[in-house]
């Protein structure tokens, strides 16, 4: 089991009702598109915020992400809608 | 050779100009950019702006350095405010540099769209009667608007 930061924004994280937490990462784990799937399982706010996966953002060590990455070595991945800036 | 920032506090363009070019002889344009939080017809009140703090200067940073290589820049600046934002005021800045003017516009621009895509803010919408505000979507037309610079690499 290893432990690891996650992070949410906007309204992935009015959704989930959080903006970080810490879990401990299952060990049959290994890509943020896994990680996507298993946070899925965790209840309906969960749910309602990963319900299109693929628009869902990520970034891992504060480094924009594809959701096939592996996750293994990560301290904080971040789950975000498409950014609006500028 | 940039100056990003990521601030709550509104900016100063003119100021912000005269630190970039002050004591230089070798500059011969210089091109803003001040993006500005818009009422929509008077429906909304202010814009809250939403950040990763660290990921959002880094990746400008990125931004930044991407441009200098691109172009024979002599200097960037660009600030990017979080929090609540009123309409008529100011949410961002590029200034660039160069000796010549067709460098500084098109920096300028390609900063512009490479911010809107990948600096992780988010905006959420505070509407004017009150009412809870929707996050703004993200538009294709600003995905396409980053895609152009890839195929004149």
């Amino acid at each position: 089991m290893t432990e690891l930061n996650l992070r949410y924004f906007a309204w992935v994280r009015e959704r989930i009702g959080t903006a970080h937490e810490s879990i401990e990462l299952p060990g049959d784990i290994a890509t943020v598109a896994d990680l996507l799937g298993w946070l899925k399982t965790r209840g309906p706010e969960y749910e309602h915020a990963f319900e299109q996966t693929d628009v869902i953002r990520t970034a891992i060590d504060q480094t924009h992400v594809p959701h096939e990455t592996p996750i293994a070595g990560a301290h904080e991945v971040a789950f975000f809608p498409p950014m609006t800036g500028g | 050779m940039a100056t990003v920032r990521v601030q709550t506090e509104p900016f100063d363009v003119a100021a912000e100009v005269q630190a970039l070019v002050s004591g230089r002889t070798d500059i011969g344009a210089v091109v803003t950019f001040t993006g500005l939080c818009r009422d929509e017809g008077g429906t909304l009140s202010a814009l809250e702006l939403e950040h990763y703090p660290g990921m959002a200067e880094t990746e400008i940073i990125r931004v930044a350095a991407e441009a200098q290589q691109r172009w024979p820049l002599n200097g960037i600046t660009a600030i990017h405010r979080y929090g609540k934002i009123m309409p008529g005021d100011a949410i961002v800045l590029v200034i660039t540099a160069s000796a010549h003017r067709t460098a500084a516009f098109e920096a300028a621009e390609f900063l512009m769209d490479y911010l809107k895509t990948r600096a992780p803010f988010w905006k959420k919408e505070h509407h004017a009667d009150g009412s809870e505000g929707d996050w703004v979507e993200a538009k294709d037309a600003d995905d396409a608007a980053a895609g152009r610079w890839r195929e004149d690499m």
